[in-house]
Order: C-alpha cells, then sequence, then structure tokens
C-alpha cells in the first residue's frame, strides 16, 4: 500500500509541477491542484500508513493498532484553506481573462 | 503571573478577527462608520502591542507570556507565546497600520469593496505568525495573512494589478504547498510541531530521521525565503508591490519581514545548537548577499518611483538575511534595529510616492528616459482632487523625499545610519577584540551595504532633482492634511529611533540575549501552568470528538 501511496504521490506532483509551468491559466490551476491533492496524501501519509486502525485512544487499546489523529486535522485543515485559495485563485483569473483578452499568464500572447 | 496581563495576549489576534467580521455587516456606503471601527480596532493594537511590549520586556523571569488556547498543556494544545522579539513585531506591525489606514482613509478605501475588512484580516494573519508558538498554526496565519494581501494587493482593480496579483497569489500558493510538504515531514520525523518541544526533541533524533527532519526544515525554510524575497526567489516581489495601491503597498512593507522573523526564530531556537545547528547559515549568507547585489542593481536600474521602493524592499530583505547569516549576536542586535527602521522607512516612502507623483503626467512617472518626448504632450490634469492645496506641499514633499532618501541611503543622522552602523560595528569590531582576522565574507558584506546605500543615494537623488526640481512645467500636487501627517508620522517614528537609539539598542541586544538562550523559552513553554489546575497532571480526560 505504501508503494502504491508513494506512486500516486509522485505521479501527481510531477503532473502538477509539469502543469503549474505552463503558459495558460487554465494549465496553472489544475497543476496547482494536483499539488495540493498530492501534498495532502504525503500530510496524510507521514504519521504511517495503516488501515482498519482508529485514532480514538481508550482503555486497554493497544498502541500499534492506534492511527495518528494529528495528520487527520491536519489534512482537513489544509484540504479546507487548500480549497478557500485555488477558488479564489479561479476568480482572479476569471478576471485577468476579463481584464487582458487572453488566458496567457503574462496577459499576453508570446510573439510567434 | 497569571489573569488579564495573560489573556491580553490573544487580544492581538480577536481584536481584528472581530472588527473585520463586524465591518461585513455594514454597506460599502457607510464610509464612515466603517472607518470609525476600522481605525478604533487598530489604535486598540497599538495599545496592546506596546503593553505586552512593555511586559515582555520585564523578562521572563517577571512576565510569563504564555498562553494556552482551551488550557491544553503545551505540547498537546496549541500556545500562544509572547517574547521579546514576538512583542517588537507586535509593536511594528501596529504602529505601521495605523498611518496606512488613516492614508488610505483620504481616498483610497473607497476605491473597492472591503477595503477594511481584509486590512484587518491581515492585521490578524501577521499578529497570529507574531505570536503562535506551533508551526501548523504559523501555516495557517500565514494563510490567512496572504489570502487578505490576495485582496487587497488587487484592491482597485485593473489590469496591472491584476496581472501582478496573478503572478502573486499563483508563486504564494505553490509556496504554501511546500509551507504543508516542510511541516508534514518535520512532523512525520519529529512527532511534534510546538516549536518548544521540537527544539527539545530534535537533540534526540537520529540517522535517517535527522535526515528528514532536515529537509522538512530546509523546504520550510525556502517558503520564508520566498516571502523575504531572498533571489532568485523574488522576481514576483517588484511586480507586486510596485503595482499596489500606496496604502497596501504601506502595508506590505511589514510582510517581507514576517519570513525574516521567522527564519530567526527557528534558526536560532531550534537549529541554535546540536548537531543540527547552523543549518542553512550559509544560504542566508550568499543568499542574502546575491538579494543585496540584484536589489542593488535593480534600484540603480528603476525608472518609475514604485519600483524603486520595491527594490528598496529586497534591498532591506537582503542585508538582513546576510547579516543573520553571520550568526553573531551583536550583529543581529543591529539588524533588528534595520528591520524596525527600515520597515518604517519603506512605508513612508510608498506613501510618499503616489504624493510625489500626483504631481507629474503618467508619462513622466512610467519611463525618464523618454519624458523629453512625452513632456510635450498635453499637460492634463488627470484627476480632479477633491480638497485644499496646500500652500507649501511641494516644499513638505521635498522635505520628506529627502528624509526619505537619507535613510534608505544610510547616511547621517537618521535611524538608517545608526543601524547600518551598529550592523558594522558588530561586524568588524568583533573581530578588532578577539584580534581574529575578520573572514572574507564579512568584508564583503560591508563593501554590499555600503554600496547599496550609495545606490540609493543616487537613484533618490535622481529621481528627486526630476521631481522637484526639473518639472517646472509640472502642476503642484493637491495633497490632502491627512494623506501628508501619515508620511510625517512616519519619518518622525524613525526620528524618535534615531534620538532613542541607546535604550532602543538595549532592547534588541537583550532581544538577542534571550533568542541565543533558548532554554527560557522552551521551559516557558513547557512549563506553563494551567489556569485553575493546581498540579500540573495529565489532561483531564480524552475529550469529545
Amino acid at each position: 500500500m505504501e508503494l502504491v501511496l508513494a506512486i500516486g504521490i509522485g505521479i501527481m506532483t510531477g503532473s502538477g509541477v509539469w502543469l503549474l509551468l505552463r503558459p495558460r491559466t487554465y494549465q496553472v490551476i489544475i497543476g496547482l491542484s494536483l499539488l495540493s491533492y498530492a501534498v495532502n496524501l504525503f500530510i496524510f501519509a507521514v504519521g504511517g500508513v495503516k488501515s482498519n486502525a482508529a485514532p480514538v485512544l481508550g482503555e486497554g487499546v493497544d498502541i500499534s493498532t492506534l492511527t495518528d489523529p494529528v495528520p487527520h486535522a491536519l489534512v482537513l485543515t489544509a484540504i479546507v484553506i487548500g480549497f478557500a485559495t485555488t477558488a479564489l485563485f479561479l476568480v482572479v483569473l476569471l478576471a485577468a481573462r476579463g481584464l487582458t483578452g487572453t488566458d496567457h499568464v503574462d496577459g499576453r500572447e508570446q510573439p510567434k | 503571573m497569571s489573569g488579564w496581563q495573560q489573556n491580553l495576549i490573544i487580544a492581538p489576534i480577536l481584536i481584528p478577527l472581530l472588527a473585520g467580521a463586524l465591518l461585513l455587516f455594514f454597506d460599502e456606503r457607510q464610509r464612515v462608520v466603517k472607518a470609525m471601527i476600522s481605525v478604533v480596532s487598530c489604535l486598540a493594537l497599538v495599545a496592546i502591542a506596546v503593553s505586552l511590549f512593555r511586559f515582555a520586556s520585564y523578562g521572563p523571569e517577571r512576565f510569563e507570556g504564555v498562553y494556552m488556547l482551551g488550557n491544553w498543556p503545551a505540547p498537546f494544545g496549541i500556545v500562544l507565546v509572547v517574547d521579546r522579539l514576538s512583542a517588537l513585531m507586535l509593536v511594528l506591525a501596529s504602529i505601521l497600520a495605523v498611518p496606512t489606514l488613516v492614508y488610505a482613509l483620504a481616498r483610497w478605501h473607497a476605491a473597492g469593496a472591503h477595503f477594511h475588512s481584509l486590512f484587518q484580516f491581515l492585521l490578524m494573519g501577521l499578529n497570529g505568525a507574531f505570536l503562535t508558538g506551533d508551526l501548523f498554526n504559523l501555516f495557517v496565519f500565514f494563510e490567512v495573512m496572504l489570502a487578505a494581501s490576495y485582496g487587497l494587493l488587487m484592491h482597485g482593480s485593473g489590469p496591472m494589478r491584476v496581472k501582478a496579483g496573478l503572478h502573486y497569489i499563483a508563486v504564494n500558493l505553490a509556496a504554501a504547498l511546500c509551507f504543508l510538504i516542510g511541516v508534514s515531514a518535520i512532523y512525520g520525523s519529529a512527532g511534534t510541531l510546538n516549536m518548544a518541544d521540537l527544539a527539545v526533541r530534535i537533540g534526540e533524533i537520529e540517522g535517517d530521521r535527522r535526515m528528514l527532519l532536515e529537509a522538512g526544515a530546509a523546504i520550510l525554510g525556502i517558503v520564508f525565503l520566498i516571502k523575504a524575497g531572498m533571489w532568485p526567489l523574488n522576481f514576483w516581489l517588484p511586480a507586486a508591490y510596485s503595482a499596489a495601491t500606496a496604502p497596501v503597498a504601506g502595508i506590505f512593507a511589514i510582510m517581507s519581514k514576517v519570513g525574516i522573523y521567522v527564519i530567526l526564530r527557528l534558526s536560532l531556537l531550534v537549529f541554535g545548537q546540536g548537531e543540527s545547528a547552523g543549518l542553512g547559515l550559509n544560504v542566508l549568507l550568499y543568499g542574502g548577499m546575491a538579494t543585496v547585489a540584484f536589489g542593488t542593481i535593480g534600484v540603480l536600474a528603476s525608472q518609475a518611483l514604485g519600483r524603486l521602493a520595491s527594490y528598496s524592499v529586497l534591498v532591506s530583505s537582503g542585508t538582513l538575511l546576510a547579516v543573520l547569516g553571520l550568526n553573531n549576536g551583536m550583529v543581529t542586535a543591529g539588524a533588528l534595529f534595520y528591520m524596525v527602521s527600515s520597515t518604517l522607512t519603506i512605508a513612508a516612502f510608498f506613501l510618499l510616492i503616489e504624493l510625489v507623483e500626483r504631481g507629474q503626467d503618467a508619462g513622466a512617472s512610467v519611463l525618464a528616459v523618454t519624458m523629453e518626448a512625452y513632456g510635450d504632450a498635453d499637460e492634463e490634469e488627470q484627476e480632479v482632487e477633491v480638497g485644499v492645496t496646500m500652500p507649501a506641499t511641494i516644499a513638505v514633499l521635498g522635505v520628506c523625499f529627502a528624509a526619505c532618501g537619507i535613510l534608505l541611503s544610510g547616511l547621517p543622522p537618521l535611524s538608517g545610519f545608526v543601524a547600518k552602523f551598529a550592523m558594522m560595528t558588530g561586524m568588524i569590531g568583533s573581530g578588532v577584540a578577539t584580534d581574529a582576522p575578520i573572514p572574507a565574507s564579512v568584508w564583503w558584506i560591508v563593501a554590499l551595504l555600503i554600496l547599496s546605500g550609495l545606490a540609493a543615494l543616487i537613484s533618490m537623488t535622481r529621481a528627486g532633482i526630476r521631481t522637484f526640481w526639473a518639472s517646472m512645467e509640472g502642476t503642484v500636487p493637491r495633497v490632502l492634511v491627512m494623506e501628508m501627517a501619515p508620511v510625517l508620522l512616519l519619518i518622525a517614528m524613525t526620528l524618535a529611533l534615531t534620538v532613542q537609539a541607546g535604550p532602543a539598542m538595549r532592547y534588541m541586544e537583550e532581544t538577542v540575549n534571550g533568542l541565543q538562550h533558548p532554554a527560557t523559552y522552551i521551559d516557558a513553554v513547557i512549563n506553563a501552568r494551567r489556569v485553575g489546575v493546581e498540579e500540573p497532571g495529565g489532561p483531564e480526560g480524552g475529550g469529545g470528538i
């Protein structure tokens, strides 16, 4: 499972970085979204990958069957903040498209 | 000591949060009410920051500057910590907020929606970043600050601002993702996000985990260097700062210092001693020097005043980074003094530029090289201002401009000189005292500092001559008293800093002394007493979900 997770994070990060460096605003925002998914999975993974383990410590629960709750809390916060900032960025992209008439990130087409 | 003084610690976050939320209930047309709420909040922030500053200056023995949210003990709960450094930053942020806000009230706050709310949220993010005692909340407050800054940067709209804003947001979103990677790598290796706890645990981490921790810290460092504007991570900064409206650029002057604050905090608290000591100091040193060089070239090359000011931000950041890279107590104290002085100066300069440029036609302010070609074009007054023309407008503007020039280039008698002198004495004087040879890097920094001052002087003189002496046909800019007063206030603060340089430097030295002995900070956070709990026992139960 670790391997699948690691490959998944790697592919998403790679695609995200590539898209982030593209000249179209739509590609940039998709790249940022992919990167944020990769980062969210990464945060999730640093707590140790476990399946069927609860994050609640109770009486008589073996520590080794417990999953770390902190990364869960972190990832929730990161998702919320990432979602909000992406939405905000989308609005700015639309404004830039409206003001400059092009979806190039520099606001003008490159000379051919 | 507990009670009201400790509850005051959370006020710099709560007040702007509540004020910003309250402002949303009022319609944009009710400008007077909105302005009142905003000003009251900022003045309250100044009062609180100054009292926290006074409590913090008593030292950790007499003032326990730790606030535990929800009364949970430190490594598990969230803590806010006030020490001398955070108190200094709080004061700086709040005294910068008042003049910029007053300046904005003259006309800029009406240029778009929700200026006041965004301004308050920006202050909340700034104060939170200075106060927080753990890394993840630092991320949250960074995002609060940045989200507000996105809105403020594009306040007033227009293609230039939206284009600069687009780049600014893209860079900062990517930086935020790096922040998360760094934080989670640190959590994965150290198992804690509390800075004090991290400083304790870092000594016990071995082998692969230490490598992961250092990698995480380095990624985190990159984020703060992007914020601080270190070369080559700073190409977004001049465009963004010069596109912003004047009051926004004024308050942005402290935003680049947040990165510096965090670097100073973490490098001395977590990476001050032990095996990982001095992590990345060389990057700071050489990166900072490159930034100063880049900023100096930018200052010399700038035609528009806005870009000149933006490159001055880079010079200021670069100087601080290079000097922090030396990791010398005396020099760091001088650097703190320089940070206060240069932040106030740059803010005053950004505010002043807009007033000065009002008297010029659009062509002149864009490109001086082609000014002659544009000079014959029609000299129409672009915008009709409401307000009185101050009789001595040009004289006052000119004096302020000269003061900014003196401050930026570090000439006597103002505080820019005192700051640079303090840093250089620390750098060269330490070698004299111990009779050890002064390393080559120190000479490079000294040379760069002097050259950057010279470049600032040349550029400011050139711009000043062009603006105040050569523009015979230019109209006298119409400036409101309300716009002039904030600039004068900021310059008066640098003047006060010059006069009170002795006590100020002593405070900075005590600050650095406190930072170099992180045991007091760690002890205060880890052993903070909980309210209403007699003995420091375990947590009171499982906690609900």
